[in-house]
């Protein structure tokens, strides 16, 4: 027992700041693995098909006849081509954008009801995110396959990639501050290193996310609103064009990943 | 006042060949233009500040970094801009030192205007050697006055970094805590004293 005591002792004071960081590393791993078990992300898809399916809005339509780029009503494999230029309006999408654009289309929404509760909150559920994970989920297991062929998708892509670099604000940040360079911590957060396809990859297939610590399915779209908040910027309108470059850049980054989400993290 | 107008111009020239398409859009320019349509003010986040930039914002935006002969220019013209301490003294508390390293608000538009501003070190230093939870973006700054001494020129450099990185790295990631006004001048004395005091819990 007193040997034992000892052998404990002895391996703490080993262990160095490097060590640390890598058993911790290790335990969030070992922690993630045991929530994908059962991923609360689940209810917010169930519930998001329900929503996708049921006659809503003043037109009392469902969105069964969307087309989200495959055609109206194909949900499967959708996703994993978005951001993609849409002939019937002339622009570059992201999904929520085109999501909106049914909503309004189909249902009869306005703008405002359409950009309604983007993002859930306490006892304010949101219903865009809710179907945001049905639509992605519909994609799961297939490879990011995004285009950069038309002349508007290149376009996207370009101020993407200009907006990841612009540096501003009252602490001079940009996407590239933290995301340009592998094997990057804020303190112990890993950094993905968005540049490269590995990085790219990793982030982006697992988008969105049920997020432990806030209890709701985040979307790549609270994702960049929140990094550009901790940026110093201040904040992007819902569903603007300037995510949805930015989406792009990254989208494309990531191209030929295995798509799998939504996922759960910390 | 001519200097500056040359800079400003050098600036628009180089942002603008670096992204010119084959249809001729400026790409740059067209950024800009989104930036003004997409994005709304929110307490000290405000949109003039991301689009009225100096040369040192604009010159690192691009995915290279700025020529050598520009990396100078970046430099020598930061380093004319620091202030140093009226009072000459460079050391204040390192307890309110370390306080500000771990504290991660301010300027964000979630936090109220006005409020005290945290320098967010940890983030990307390690500095004592308790806080374990520390990034590793910038160098470690453990032992920091230990391993250099405790003399003046290092305190006035220390200050100068603080205050502006950019007067001795072009294009460095730190934010200029003085230069851009989020650490005041007691903050950055607070901040010495945590890296430069020998009492600190940094130089044992």
């Amino acid at each position: 027992m007193r040997f034992a005591n000892y052998l404990l002792l002895c391996s703490f004071s080993f262990s160095s700041l490097a060590l640390h960081a890598q058993t911790t590393q290790d335990e969030i791993a070992k922690y993630r693995q045991q929530l994908a078990d059962g991923n609360p992300a689940e209810l917010w898809e169930m519930r998001g098909e329900e929503l996708w399916k049921k006659p809503a809005g003043p037109n009392k339509q469902s969105l069964l006849q969307c087309d989200l780029g495959k055609g109206a009503g194909v949900v499967k494999g959708a996703y994993a081509e978005l951001p993609r230029y849409f002939a019937d309006v002339g622009k570059v999408m992201d999904v929520e954008q085109r999501l909106r654009h049914c909503r309004m289309s189909i249902q009869g929404l306005s703008l405002e009801q359409a950009n309604k509760q983007p993002f859930g909150a306490a006892g304010k559920p949101s219903d865009i995110e809710a179907i945001v994970a049905y639509i992605t989920s519909q994609s799961r297991g297939m490879k990011i396959a995004v285009s950069t062929q038309h002349p508007q998708e290149q376009r996207a892509y370009k101020i993407g990639e200009q907006l990841f670099h612009y540096r501003g604000g009252s602490h001079d940040f940009s996407c590239a501050s933290c995301h340009s360079q592998d094997g990057q911590r804020i303190r112990l957060q890993d950094l993905p290193n968005l540049l490269q396809s590995k990085g790219a990859q990793a982030a982006y297939s697992t988008w969105p996310a049920y997020r432990v610590s806030q209890g709701e399915v985040r979307t790549m779209q609270h994702r960049i609103t929140d990094c550009y908040r901790q940026q110093r910027f201040p904040v992007p309108d819902y569903a603007s064009d300037s995510i949805t470059a930015l989406t792009m850049f990254l989208a494309k980054n990531a191209n030929d990943a295995v798509y799998n989400a939504p996922n759960i993290k910390r | 006042m001519r200097k500056m107008m040359i800079g400003v111009s050098a600036v628009l020239v180089l942002a603008g060949c670096a992204s010119v398409s084959e249809s001729g859009e400026d790409f740059a320019k067209s950024t800009l233009a989104l930036l003004q349509l997409d994005f709304k003010s929110k307490g000290p986040a405000t949109l003039e500040r991301i689009v009225q930039r100096d040369n040192a914002q604009a010159l690192c935006s691009a995915a290279n970094l700025p020529s050598s002969a520009q990396a100078a220019e970046i430099e020598a013209s930061q380093l004319a801009q620091v202030k140093y301490p009226q009072d000459k003294s460079w050391l204040g508390d390192w307890k309110k030192g370390e306080a500000i390293a771990q504290n991660g608000r301010g300027m964000q538009s979630s936090d109220v205007a006005g409020s005290s501003n945290g320098g967010n070190c940890y983030a990307c230093h390690q500095i004592s050697k308790a806080e374990i939870s520390f990034g590793n973006i910038g160098p470690s700054l453990y032992q920091y006055g230990k391993l250099r001494g405790y003399g003046e020129d290092l305190q006035r450099y220390t200050w100068a970094k603080i205050y502006n990185a950019q007067a001795y790295r072009a294009c460095s990631v730190m934010p200029r805590f003085g230069h851009n006004g989020v650490l005041n001048e007691a903050q950055i004395k607070d901040l010495l004293a945590l890296l430069l005091d020998p009492a600190s819990p940094v130089n044992q």
